[in-house]
Protein backbone atom coordinates (compact mmCIF):
# COMPACT_ATOMS: atom_id res chain seq x y z
CA UNK A 1 0.00 0.00 0.00
CA UNK A 2 1.38 3.60 -0.64
CA UNK A 3 3.03 3.88 3.19
CA UNK A 4 5.21 0.99 2.29
CA UNK A 5 8.66 2.80 0.84
CA UNK A 6 11.04 0.35 0.37
CA UNK A 7 12.16 0.62 -3.32
CA UNK A 8 11.52 -2.70 -6.07
CA UNK A 9 11.74 -0.25 -9.13
CA UNK A 10 15.05 2.30 -8.92
CA UNK A 11 15.88 3.77 -12.01
CA UNK A 12 19.30 5.64 -11.82
CA UNK A 13 19.95 8.59 -14.88
CA UNK A 14 18.41 5.82 -16.66
CA UNK A 15 18.59 6.82 -20.44
CA UNK A 16 18.01 4.96 -23.75
CA UNK A 17 18.73 6.82 -27.26
CA UNK A 18 17.55 5.49 -30.78
CA UNK A 19 20.05 6.06 -33.10
CA UNK A 20 18.40 7.89 -35.69
CA UNK A 21 17.22 6.46 -38.93
CA UNK A 22 19.10 6.89 -41.77
CA UNK A 23 20.76 10.56 -41.60
CA UNK A 24 17.95 11.54 -38.96
CA UNK A 25 18.81 12.58 -35.65
CA UNK A 26 18.94 10.21 -32.81
CA UNK A 27 15.85 9.60 -30.40
CA UNK A 28 16.61 10.41 -26.57
CA UNK A 29 13.28 8.33 -25.85
CA UNK A 30 14.53 8.56 -22.02
CA UNK A 31 16.51 11.38 -20.93
CA UNK A 32 18.11 10.63 -17.68
CA UNK A 33 15.23 9.29 -15.45
CA UNK A 34 16.08 9.00 -11.97
CA UNK A 35 13.15 7.40 -10.22
CA UNK A 36 12.05 5.21 -6.90
CA UNK A 37 9.30 2.71 -7.24
CA UNK A 38 7.92 1.66 -4.13
CA UNK A 39 7.30 -2.09 -3.07
CA UNK A 40 3.79 -2.60 -3.04
CA UNK A 41 2.34 0.21 -5.05
CA UNK A 42 0.77 1.21 -7.94
CA UNK A 43 2.46 3.87 -10.07
CA UNK A 44 1.14 5.63 -12.83
CA UNK A 45 3.51 6.73 -15.63
CA UNK A 46 1.36 9.53 -17.54
CA UNK A 47 2.76 11.56 -20.42
CA UNK A 48 1.38 12.45 -24.31
CA UNK A 49 2.37 9.55 -26.66
CA UNK A 50 5.63 9.89 -27.68
CA UNK A 51 7.21 11.37 -24.19
CA UNK A 52 8.44 7.99 -23.82
CA UNK A 53 6.73 6.15 -20.64
CA UNK A 54 6.59 3.12 -23.21
CA UNK A 55 10.01 2.51 -23.01
CA UNK A 56 10.42 4.05 -19.43
CA UNK A 57 8.48 0.77 -18.76
CA UNK A 58 10.37 -1.95 -21.12
CA UNK A 59 13.68 -0.63 -19.57
CA UNK A 60 11.77 -2.22 -16.06
CA UNK A 61 12.09 -5.88 -17.89
CA UNK A 62 14.31 -4.82 -20.06
CA UNK A 63 12.90 -5.38 -23.17
CA UNK A 64 14.65 -2.59 -24.23
CA UNK A 65 18.35 -1.86 -22.12
CA UNK A 66 19.83 1.48 -21.30
CA UNK A 67 22.04 3.11 -23.31
CA UNK A 68 23.16 4.14 -20.10
CA UNK A 69 22.54 4.84 -16.44
CA UNK A 70 20.90 1.41 -14.47
CA UNK A 71 17.55 -0.04 -13.48
CA UNK A 72 17.68 -2.41 -10.37
CA UNK A 73 14.98 -4.34 -10.02
CA UNK A 74 14.66 -5.81 -6.78
CA UNK A 75 18.14 -5.65 -5.80
CA UNK A 76 19.72 -6.98 -9.22
CA UNK A 77 21.20 -4.22 -11.65
CA UNK A 78 20.22 -4.75 -15.29
CA UNK A 79 22.53 -3.37 -17.24
CA UNK A 80 25.15 -5.90 -15.90
CA UNK A 81 23.15 -8.64 -17.07
CA UNK A 82 23.37 -10.28 -20.60
CA UNK A 83 20.46 -11.41 -22.55
CA UNK A 84 19.83 -15.02 -21.49
CA UNK A 85 20.58 -13.85 -17.63
CA UNK A 86 17.59 -11.53 -18.55
CA UNK A 87 15.22 -14.19 -19.18
CA UNK A 88 14.58 -15.24 -15.51
CA UNK A 89 14.32 -12.14 -14.36
CA UNK A 90 11.95 -10.99 -16.92
CA UNK A 91 10.02 -13.78 -16.27
CA UNK A 92 9.54 -12.52 -12.81
CA UNK A 93 7.91 -9.31 -14.25
CA UNK A 94 4.45 -9.81 -15.51
CA UNK A 95 3.42 -7.60 -18.41
CA UNK A 96 -0.03 -6.30 -20.21
CA UNK A 97 -0.16 -4.21 -23.53
CA UNK A 98 -2.61 -2.19 -24.64
CA UNK A 99 -3.42 -4.61 -27.85
CA UNK A 100 -3.38 -7.79 -25.40
CA UNK A 101 -0.89 -9.55 -27.62
CA UNK A 102 -2.52 -12.84 -27.34
CA UNK A 103 -1.33 -15.76 -29.37
CA UNK A 104 -4.30 -16.72 -31.33
CA UNK A 105 -3.23 -19.71 -32.26
CA UNK A 106 -3.83 -20.93 -28.73
CA UNK A 107 -7.10 -21.33 -26.52
CA UNK A 108 -7.56 -18.71 -23.29
CA UNK A 109 -6.15 -21.72 -21.26
CA UNK A 110 -3.32 -22.48 -23.34
CA UNK A 111 -2.35 -18.37 -23.46
CA UNK A 112 -2.16 -18.83 -19.74
CA UNK A 113 -0.34 -21.56 -19.89
CA UNK A 114 1.91 -20.17 -22.21
CA UNK A 115 3.70 -18.52 -19.49
CA UNK A 116 4.08 -20.75 -17.38
CA UNK A 117 5.60 -23.77 -19.97
CA UNK A 118 8.10 -20.43 -20.72
CA UNK A 119 8.62 -20.93 -16.93
CA UNK A 120 9.12 -24.32 -16.78
CA UNK A 121 6.23 -25.43 -14.60
CA UNK A 122 5.19 -29.32 -14.82
CA UNK A 123 2.18 -30.11 -16.87
CA UNK A 124 0.18 -31.26 -13.57
CA UNK A 125 0.74 -28.15 -11.57
CA UNK A 126 0.02 -26.00 -14.68
CA UNK A 127 -3.62 -26.69 -15.65
CA UNK A 128 -5.01 -26.40 -11.90
CA UNK A 129 -2.57 -22.83 -12.14
CA UNK A 130 -4.30 -21.98 -15.45
CA UNK A 131 -7.91 -23.12 -13.50
CA UNK A 132 -7.14 -20.79 -10.56
CA UNK A 133 -5.74 -17.85 -12.53
CA UNK A 134 -8.70 -17.79 -15.00
CA UNK A 135 -11.36 -18.10 -11.95
CA UNK A 136 -8.92 -14.50 -10.26
CA UNK A 137 -10.11 -13.33 -13.56
CA UNK A 138 -13.79 -14.44 -14.24
CA UNK A 139 -12.97 -16.53 -16.96
CA UNK A 140 -13.24 -19.84 -15.90
CA UNK A 141 -15.78 -20.47 -18.44
CA UNK A 142 -14.15 -19.27 -21.55
CA UNK A 143 -10.93 -21.91 -20.94
CA UNK A 144 -11.29 -24.12 -24.53
CA UNK A 145 -12.50 -20.56 -26.44
CA UNK A 146 -9.80 -18.68 -28.77
CA UNK A 147 -9.18 -15.30 -28.34
CA UNK A 148 -10.40 -14.06 -31.37
CA UNK A 149 -13.85 -14.92 -29.55
CA UNK A 150 -13.48 -12.68 -26.92
CA UNK A 151 -14.23 -8.93 -26.19
CA UNK A 152 -11.52 -6.37 -26.10
CA UNK A 153 -12.00 -6.68 -21.97
CA UNK A 154 -12.25 -10.35 -21.59
CA UNK A 155 -8.84 -10.33 -23.87
CA UNK A 156 -7.37 -7.83 -21.23
CA UNK A 157 -8.78 -10.62 -18.43
CA UNK A 158 -6.85 -13.41 -20.57
CA UNK A 159 -3.43 -10.99 -20.76
CA UNK A 160 -3.98 -10.19 -17.23
CA UNK A 161 -3.84 -13.67 -16.16
CA UNK A 162 -0.91 -14.82 -18.64
CA UNK A 163 0.70 -11.86 -16.70
CA UNK A 164 0.29 -13.21 -13.19
CA UNK A 165 1.08 -16.77 -13.73
CA UNK A 166 4.05 -17.18 -12.80
CA UNK A 167 3.68 -15.35 -9.46
CA UNK A 168 5.75 -11.86 -9.80
CA UNK A 169 6.20 -9.46 -7.70
CA UNK A 170 5.65 -6.62 -10.46
CA UNK A 171 3.10 -6.38 -12.96
CA UNK A 172 3.18 -3.69 -15.77
CA UNK A 173 0.36 -2.39 -17.35
CA UNK A 174 1.46 -0.49 -20.65
CA UNK A 175 -1.88 1.41 -21.64
CA UNK A 176 -3.16 -1.75 -20.40
CA UNK A 177 -7.12 -0.07 -20.80
CA UNK A 178 -6.25 2.69 -24.00
CA UNK A 179 -8.08 0.10 -26.56
CA UNK A 180 -10.79 -0.03 -24.35
CA UNK A 181 -14.42 1.02 -23.79
CA UNK A 182 -15.24 3.30 -20.91
CA UNK A 183 -17.28 0.42 -18.97
CA UNK A 184 -14.79 -2.20 -19.53
CA UNK A 185 -11.33 0.33 -18.84
CA UNK A 186 -13.25 0.55 -15.69
CA UNK A 187 -13.52 -3.32 -15.01
CA UNK A 188 -9.97 -3.78 -15.92
CA UNK A 189 -9.06 -1.48 -13.52
CA UNK A 190 -10.91 -2.93 -10.59
CA UNK A 191 -9.13 -5.77 -11.90
CA UNK A 192 -5.61 -4.02 -11.57
CA UNK A 193 -6.70 -2.50 -8.09
CA UNK A 194 -7.28 -6.48 -6.71
CA UNK A 195 -4.34 -7.79 -8.25
CA UNK A 196 -2.34 -5.01 -5.87
CA UNK A 197 -4.28 -5.26 -3.22
CA UNK A 198 -4.70 -8.92 -2.97
CA UNK A 199 -1.96 -10.53 -4.11
CA UNK A 200 0.27 -7.44 -2.94
CA UNK A 201 1.95 -7.12 -6.34
CA UNK A 202 3.67 -3.84 -7.18
CA UNK A 203 1.68 -2.11 -10.39
CA UNK A 204 3.60 0.26 -12.84
CA UNK A 205 0.37 1.82 -15.19
CA UNK A 206 1.41 3.63 -18.46
CA UNK A 207 -1.15 5.70 -19.76
CA UNK A 208 -1.76 8.90 -21.53
CA UNK A 209 -5.21 9.13 -19.33
CA UNK A 210 -5.49 11.29 -16.22
CA UNK A 211 -8.86 9.25 -15.42
CA UNK A 212 -6.70 6.15 -15.03
CA UNK A 213 -4.17 8.10 -12.59
CA UNK A 214 -7.17 9.48 -10.63
CA UNK A 215 -8.83 5.78 -10.16
CA UNK A 216 -6.07 3.79 -8.78
CA UNK A 217 -2.24 5.30 -9.02
CA UNK A 218 -1.26 5.85 -5.63
CA UNK A 219 1.58 8.03 -7.02
CA UNK A 220 2.99 9.08 -10.52
CA UNK A 221 5.44 10.31 -12.34
CA UNK A 222 4.78 12.70 -15.36
CA UNK A 223 6.39 12.51 -18.32
CA UNK A 224 7.52 14.85 -21.56
CA UNK A 225 10.12 14.72 -23.98
CA UNK A 226 11.87 11.24 -22.35
CA UNK A 227 12.32 13.28 -19.04
CA UNK A 228 10.43 12.99 -15.60
CA UNK A 229 8.77 16.66 -14.89
CA UNK A 230 7.06 16.10 -12.15
CA UNK A 231 6.68 12.92 -9.59
CA UNK A 232 5.07 12.50 -6.09
CA UNK A 233 1.33 11.11 -4.70
CA UNK A 234 -1.65 11.22 -6.92
CA UNK A 235 -3.32 13.77 -4.91
CA UNK A 236 -1.02 16.26 -4.54
CA UNK A 237 -0.13 16.10 -7.97
CA UNK A 238 -3.78 16.68 -8.66
CA UNK A 239 -4.27 19.14 -5.95
CA UNK A 240 -1.10 21.29 -6.49
CA UNK A 241 -0.07 20.91 -10.52
CA UNK A 242 3.52 22.10 -10.81
CA UNK A 243 4.24 21.97 -13.89
CA UNK A 244 2.13 22.75 -17.42
CA UNK A 245 1.87 19.20 -18.93
CA UNK A 246 0.49 18.51 -15.37
CA UNK A 247 -2.32 20.68 -15.25
CA UNK A 248 -3.31 20.06 -18.55
CA UNK A 249 -3.60 15.99 -17.74
CA UNK A 250 -5.29 17.33 -14.05
CA UNK A 251 -8.20 19.26 -16.37
CA UNK A 252 -9.03 16.19 -18.53
CA UNK A 253 -9.80 14.40 -15.68
CA UNK A 254 -11.93 16.46 -13.96
CA UNK A 255 -13.72 19.53 -16.15
CA UNK A 256 -15.03 21.02 -12.96
CA UNK A 257 -13.16 24.40 -13.47
CA UNK A 258 -15.93 26.42 -15.34
CA UNK A 259 -13.83 27.86 -18.50
CA UNK A 260 -13.78 31.94 -19.89
CA UNK A 261 -16.76 31.19 -22.13
CA UNK A 262 -18.83 28.84 -19.79
CA UNK A 263 -17.91 31.61 -17.01
CA UNK A 264 -19.74 34.02 -19.40
CA UNK A 265 -22.47 31.78 -20.06
CA UNK A 266 -22.96 31.70 -16.51
CA UNK A 267 -23.10 35.46 -15.85
CA UNK A 268 -25.84 35.85 -18.21
CA UNK A 269 -27.83 33.87 -15.92
CA UNK A 270 -26.56 34.65 -12.59
CA UNK A 271 -26.21 38.12 -11.78
CA UNK A 272 -24.69 37.58 -8.14
CA UNK A 273 -21.46 37.46 -7.41
CA UNK A 274 -19.50 34.35 -8.50
CA UNK A 275 -16.78 31.70 -6.74
CA UNK A 276 -15.18 28.45 -7.46
CA UNK A 277 -14.45 26.98 -4.26
CA UNK A 278 -12.31 23.82 -4.16
CA UNK A 279 -13.27 20.89 -2.41
CA UNK A 280 -10.88 18.25 -0.53
CA UNK A 281 -10.53 16.14 2.35
CA UNK A 282 -10.95 19.33 4.70
CA UNK A 283 -13.64 20.92 2.46
CA UNK A 284 -14.61 17.17 1.67
CA UNK A 285 -18.24 17.68 1.00
CA UNK A 286 -20.08 20.62 0.41
CA UNK A 287 -21.15 20.82 4.32
CA UNK A 288 -18.51 23.37 5.13
CA UNK A 289 -19.74 25.57 2.48
CA UNK A 290 -23.11 25.30 3.43
CA UNK A 291 -22.64 25.86 6.80
CA UNK A 292 -19.81 28.64 6.15
CA UNK A 293 -23.10 30.61 3.93
CA UNK A 294 -25.54 30.35 6.59
CA UNK A 295 -23.34 31.71 8.85
CA UNK A 296 -22.68 34.97 7.30
CA UNK A 297 -26.56 34.68 5.88
CA UNK A 298 -25.53 34.17 2.53
CA UNK A 299 -27.39 32.74 -0.03
CA UNK A 300 -25.32 30.34 -1.96
CA UNK A 301 -26.64 28.47 -5.54
CA UNK A 302 -24.51 25.64 -7.06
CA UNK A 303 -24.38 26.52 -10.69
CA UNK A 304 -21.49 24.32 -12.39
CA UNK A 305 -19.07 22.03 -10.68
CA UNK A 306 -17.71 18.34 -10.15
CA UNK A 307 -16.91 16.15 -7.76
CA UNK A 308 -14.90 13.06 -7.74
CA UNK A 309 -11.74 11.03 -6.40
CA UNK A 310 -8.48 11.13 -6.39
CA UNK A 311 -6.50 8.62 -4.86
CA UNK A 312 -9.76 7.53 -2.95
CA UNK A 313 -9.83 10.84 -1.62
CA UNK A 314 -12.39 14.03 -2.75
CA UNK A 315 -11.67 15.98 -5.16
CA UNK A 316 -12.78 18.66 -7.37
CA UNK A 317 -14.76 21.94 -6.97
CA UNK A 318 -17.94 23.90 -6.97
CA UNK A 319 -18.85 27.04 -8.44
CA UNK A 320 -21.32 29.16 -6.44
CA UNK A 321 -23.47 31.70 -6.87
CA UNK A 322 -23.58 34.12 -4.10
CA UNK A 323 -25.99 36.45 -2.73
CA UNK A 324 -26.11 38.41 0.17
CA UNK A 325 -26.27 42.39 1.59
CA UNK A 326 -23.00 44.09 2.01
CA UNK A 327 -20.01 43.12 3.19
CA UNK A 328 -21.71 39.86 4.26
CA UNK A 329 -20.45 37.97 0.84
CA UNK A 330 -16.95 39.18 1.48
CA UNK A 331 -16.73 38.08 4.99
CA UNK A 332 -18.26 34.56 3.60
CA UNK A 333 -15.72 34.27 0.83
CA UNK A 334 -12.75 35.38 3.33
CA UNK A 335 -13.75 32.80 5.83
CA UNK A 336 -14.05 29.88 2.71
CA UNK A 337 -10.44 30.76 2.05
CA UNK A 338 -9.23 29.92 5.09
CA UNK A 339 -10.66 26.80 4.86
CA UNK A 340 -9.44 25.79 0.81
CA UNK A 341 -8.60 27.58 -2.33
CA UNK A 342 -11.33 30.10 -3.80
CA UNK A 343 -11.46 31.37 -7.34
CA UNK A 344 -13.13 34.75 -6.83
CA UNK A 345 -14.92 35.67 -10.07
CA UNK A 346 -16.59 38.37 -8.80
CA UNK A 347 -19.84 39.87 -10.05
CA UNK A 348 -20.88 40.96 -13.72
CA UNK A 349 -21.59 44.62 -12.80
CA UNK A 350 -18.55 44.84 -11.05
CA UNK B 1 -3.61 -42.02 -83.54
CA UNK B 2 -4.04 -43.40 -79.84
CA UNK B 3 -4.51 -46.77 -80.67
CA UNK B 4 -1.41 -48.06 -77.57
CA UNK B 5 -2.23 -46.80 -74.75
CA UNK B 6 -1.42 -50.59 -73.87
CA UNK B 7 1.79 -49.26 -74.49
CA UNK B 8 1.86 -45.80 -73.46
CA UNK B 9 0.14 -46.95 -69.71
CA UNK B 10 3.10 -48.35 -68.43
CA UNK B 11 5.33 -45.73 -69.14
CA UNK B 12 2.39 -42.95 -68.05
CA UNK B 13 2.98 -44.86 -64.76
CA UNK B 14 6.60 -44.94 -64.48
CA UNK B 15 6.70 -41.28 -65.63
CA UNK B 16 4.28 -40.59 -62.81
CA UNK B 17 6.20 -42.20 -60.56
CA UNK B 18 9.51 -40.05 -61.59
CA UNK B 19 7.16 -37.01 -61.11
CA UNK B 20 5.93 -38.05 -57.87
CA UNK B 21 9.64 -38.86 -56.20
CA UNK B 22 10.82 -35.53 -57.86
CA UNK B 23 8.38 -33.97 -56.19
CA UNK B 24 8.04 -35.09 -53.00
CA UNK B 25 12.05 -35.05 -52.06
CA UNK B 26 12.05 -31.18 -53.51
CA UNK B 27 9.23 -30.88 -50.87
CA UNK B 28 10.37 -32.01 -48.28
CA UNK B 29 14.01 -30.64 -48.68
CA UNK B 30 13.20 -27.32 -49.84
CA UNK B 31 10.59 -27.13 -47.34
CA UNK B 32 12.71 -27.92 -44.10
CA UNK B 33 15.51 -25.39 -45.92
CA UNK B 34 13.68 -23.05 -47.05
CA UNK B 35 11.73 -22.53 -43.55
CA UNK B 36 15.26 -22.83 -42.00
CA UNK B 37 16.42 -19.80 -44.66
CA UNK B 38 13.36 -18.23 -44.24
CA UNK B 39 13.11 -18.05 -40.07
CA UNK B 40 17.21 -17.20 -40.95
CA UNK B 41 15.84 -13.94 -42.85
CA UNK B 42 12.71 -13.02 -40.82
CA UNK B 43 14.92 -13.04 -37.85
CA UNK B 44 18.19 -11.50 -38.65
CA UNK B 45 15.72 -8.49 -40.26
CA UNK B 46 16.59 -5.14 -38.18
CA UNK B 47 14.52 -4.63 -35.42
CA UNK B 48 13.99 -8.37 -35.19
CA UNK B 49 14.67 -10.71 -32.45
CA UNK B 50 18.50 -11.66 -34.19
CA UNK B 51 18.97 -8.92 -35.68
CA UNK B 52 22.42 -8.86 -38.14
CA UNK B 53 22.54 -6.73 -41.12
CA UNK B 54 25.54 -8.33 -42.79
CA UNK B 55 23.77 -11.99 -41.77
CA UNK B 56 20.53 -10.27 -43.47
CA UNK B 57 22.21 -8.52 -46.32
CA UNK B 58 24.02 -11.61 -47.26
CA UNK B 59 20.51 -13.88 -47.05
CA UNK B 60 18.31 -11.28 -48.87
CA UNK B 61 20.83 -10.99 -51.76
CA UNK B 62 21.38 -14.94 -52.25
CA UNK B 63 16.88 -14.77 -51.97
CA UNK B 64 17.30 -12.34 -54.67
CA UNK B 65 20.41 -13.75 -56.79
CA UNK B 66 18.58 -17.13 -57.15
CA UNK B 67 14.97 -16.94 -57.69
CA UNK B 68 14.92 -14.62 -61.02
CA UNK B 69 17.08 -17.07 -62.79
CA UNK B 70 15.16 -19.00 -65.00
CA UNK B 71 15.20 -22.56 -64.18
CA UNK B 72 16.45 -24.15 -67.26
CA UNK B 73 19.44 -21.64 -67.15
CA UNK B 74 19.69 -22.33 -63.55
CA UNK B 75 19.78 -26.23 -63.81
CA UNK B 76 22.62 -25.52 -66.01
CA UNK B 77 24.46 -22.70 -64.16
CA UNK B 78 24.44 -25.09 -61.32
CA UNK B 79 26.10 -27.91 -63.25
CA UNK B 80 29.33 -27.60 -61.23
CA UNK B 81 27.68 -27.89 -57.62
CA UNK B 82 25.73 -30.79 -58.78
CA UNK B 83 28.44 -32.79 -60.09
CA UNK B 84 30.32 -32.42 -56.61
CA UNK B 85 27.25 -33.64 -54.60
CA UNK B 86 25.44 -35.57 -56.81
CA UNK B 87 28.47 -36.67 -58.49
CA UNK B 88 26.94 -36.30 -61.97
CA UNK B 89 24.78 -33.53 -64.10
CA UNK B 90 22.04 -35.68 -65.34
CA UNK B 91 19.63 -37.88 -64.23
CA UNK B 92 16.71 -37.97 -61.77
CA UNK B 93 18.93 -37.34 -58.82
CA UNK B 94 20.64 -34.48 -60.44
CA UNK B 95 17.41 -32.91 -60.92
CA UNK B 96 15.84 -33.20 -57.99
CA UNK B 97 18.89 -31.64 -56.50
CA UNK B 98 18.61 -28.49 -58.83
CA UNK B 99 14.86 -28.33 -58.05
CA UNK B 100 15.23 -28.44 -54.10
CA UNK B 101 17.75 -25.96 -54.31
CA UNK B 102 15.51 -23.61 -56.13
CA UNK B 103 12.31 -24.50 -54.15
CA UNK B 104 14.88 -23.59 -50.75
CA UNK B 105 14.87 -19.82 -52.11
CA UNK B 106 11.68 -19.62 -53.44
CA UNK B 107 10.27 -20.90 -49.63
CA UNK B 108 12.38 -18.67 -47.71
CA UNK B 109 10.73 -16.00 -49.43
CA UNK B 110 6.86 -17.07 -49.23
CA UNK B 111 8.55 -18.02 -45.30
CA UNK B 112 9.62 -14.39 -44.56
CA UNK B 113 6.92 -13.02 -45.81
CA UNK B 114 4.20 -14.80 -43.66
CA UNK B 115 6.52 -14.18 -40.84
CA UNK B 116 6.67 -10.47 -41.79
CA UNK B 117 2.83 -10.09 -41.13
CA UNK B 118 2.70 -11.53 -37.42
CA UNK B 119 2.06 -8.84 -34.99
CA UNK B 120 5.56 -7.93 -33.89
CA UNK B 121 3.33 -7.55 -30.58
CA UNK B 122 3.05 -11.32 -29.58
CA UNK B 123 6.58 -11.48 -30.26
CA UNK B 124 7.43 -9.21 -27.43
CA UNK B 125 4.74 -10.51 -25.11
CA UNK B 126 6.87 -14.00 -25.49
CA UNK B 127 10.21 -11.87 -24.95
CA UNK B 128 8.37 -10.11 -21.78
CA UNK B 129 7.64 -13.99 -20.56
CA UNK B 130 11.67 -14.87 -20.46
CA UNK B 131 11.04 -17.04 -23.90
CA UNK B 132 14.32 -17.12 -25.80
CA UNK B 133 14.91 -16.72 -29.74
CA UNK B 134 14.67 -20.84 -29.98
CA UNK B 135 11.44 -20.71 -27.93
CA UNK B 136 9.72 -18.35 -30.13
CA UNK B 137 10.19 -19.60 -33.35
CA UNK B 138 8.82 -22.91 -31.97
CA UNK B 139 5.90 -21.69 -30.25
CA UNK B 140 5.11 -18.40 -31.51
CA UNK B 141 6.49 -17.49 -35.10
CA UNK B 142 5.47 -20.96 -36.53
CA UNK B 143 2.19 -21.52 -35.11
CA UNK B 144 0.81 -18.01 -35.71
CA UNK B 145 1.37 -18.12 -39.08
CA UNK B 146 0.79 -21.48 -39.53
CA UNK B 147 -2.32 -20.81 -42.03
CA UNK B 148 0.01 -18.66 -44.55
CA UNK B 149 2.75 -20.95 -44.06
CA UNK B 150 0.53 -24.12 -45.59
CA UNK B 151 -0.72 -21.90 -47.88
CA UNK B 152 2.64 -21.11 -49.01
CA UNK B 153 3.72 -24.51 -48.87
CA UNK B 154 0.80 -25.54 -51.32
CA UNK B 155 1.93 -22.63 -53.43
CA UNK B 156 5.42 -24.25 -53.51
CA UNK B 157 4.02 -27.72 -54.23
CA UNK B 158 2.30 -26.06 -57.50
CA UNK B 159 5.91 -24.67 -58.42
CA UNK B 160 8.27 -27.59 -58.09
CA UNK B 161 5.37 -29.49 -60.05
CA UNK B 162 5.87 -26.58 -62.78
CA UNK B 163 9.66 -27.15 -62.40
CA UNK B 164 9.80 -30.58 -62.41
CA UNK B 165 8.20 -30.25 -66.46
CA UNK B 166 11.25 -29.81 -67.66
CA UNK B 167 12.75 -32.87 -66.10
CA UNK B 168 13.59 -34.72 -69.55
CA UNK B 169 16.54 -32.06 -70.44
CA UNK B 170 18.46 -33.65 -67.65
CA UNK B 171 16.83 -37.21 -68.27
CA UNK B 172 14.67 -37.12 -65.12
CA UNK B 173 11.91 -38.45 -67.09
CA UNK B 174 8.33 -37.29 -65.31
CA UNK B 175 5.15 -36.64 -66.46
CA UNK B 176 6.23 -33.33 -68.20
CA UNK B 177 8.68 -35.32 -70.33
CA UNK B 178 6.19 -37.73 -71.69
CA UNK B 179 3.58 -35.58 -72.28
CA UNK B 180 6.18 -33.77 -74.79
CA UNK B 181 8.22 -37.10 -75.68
CA UNK B 182 4.93 -39.50 -76.41
CA UNK B 183 2.54 -36.65 -77.34
CA UNK B 184 4.26 -33.59 -78.51
CA UNK B 185 6.87 -35.04 -80.41
CA UNK B 186 4.43 -37.67 -81.77
CA UNK B 187 1.54 -35.26 -82.75
CA UNK B 188 -0.65 -36.95 -80.36
CA UNK B 189 -2.83 -34.41 -78.34
CA UNK B 190 -5.12 -36.68 -76.49
CA UNK B 191 -1.29 -38.15 -75.00
CA UNK B 192 -0.82 -34.40 -74.26
CA UNK B 193 -4.07 -33.77 -73.17
CA UNK B 194 -4.37 -36.39 -70.45
CA UNK B 195 -1.28 -35.35 -68.55
CA UNK B 196 -2.55 -32.16 -68.62
CA UNK B 197 -5.64 -33.30 -67.51
CA UNK B 198 -3.38 -35.75 -64.61
CA UNK B 199 -1.82 -32.61 -63.86
CA UNK B 200 -4.50 -30.03 -63.48
CA UNK B 201 -6.68 -32.88 -61.12
CA UNK B 202 -3.08 -33.34 -59.04
CA UNK B 203 -3.05 -29.38 -58.11
CA UNK B 204 -6.19 -28.81 -57.50
CA UNK B 205 -6.83 -31.94 -54.75
CA UNK B 206 -3.58 -30.16 -53.12
CA UNK B 207 -5.19 -26.92 -53.36
CA UNK B 208 -7.75 -28.28 -52.00
CA UNK B 209 -6.00 -30.16 -48.96
CA UNK B 210 -3.98 -26.85 -48.49
CA UNK B 211 -6.73 -24.30 -48.38
CA UNK B 212 -8.27 -26.93 -45.64
CA UNK B 213 -5.79 -27.60 -43.74
CA UNK B 214 -5.24 -23.62 -43.38
CA UNK B 215 -8.41 -23.03 -42.57
CA UNK B 216 -8.43 -25.70 -39.68
CA UNK B 217 -5.15 -23.73 -38.69
CA UNK B 218 -6.45 -20.33 -39.16
CA UNK B 219 -8.53 -19.96 -35.55
CA UNK B 220 -10.78 -17.04 -36.65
Amino acid sequence: MPAATSSIIRFQDAAKVFPGRGSGAEVRAVDGVTLDIHEGEIFGVIGQSGAGKSTLVRLINALERTTSGDVVVDGVSLAALNESRLRPVRAGIGMVFQQFNLLASRTVAGNVAYALEVAGWPRARREARVAELLEFVGLADKARVYPSTLSGGQKQRVGIARALATNPRILLADEATSALDPETTRDVLDLLQRVNRELGITVVVITHEMDVVRSICHRVAVMERGRVVEVGEAYQVFSAPRHDTTRRFVATALRDRPSPEVLARLRTRHTGHIVTVGVDEVAGSSAVLTRTLREHGVDGTVVYGGITEVAERPYGSLTVELVGDGGSVEAAVAALRAVTWVDDHGRADA
Amino acid sequence: MTEDWERLTPLLWEAAGQTAYMVLITLLIGGFLGLALGLGLYLTRPGNLLQNRAVFAVLNLAVNVVRPVPFIIFLVALGPLTRAVIGSTIGIEAFTFAMSFMATFVFARLVEQNLVSIDPGVVEAARAMGASPLRIVRTVLVPEALAPLILGYTFLFVGVLDMSAIGGYLGAGGLGDFAIVQGYRQYDWAVTAVVVVIIVVIVQVVQWLGNTLARRALRR
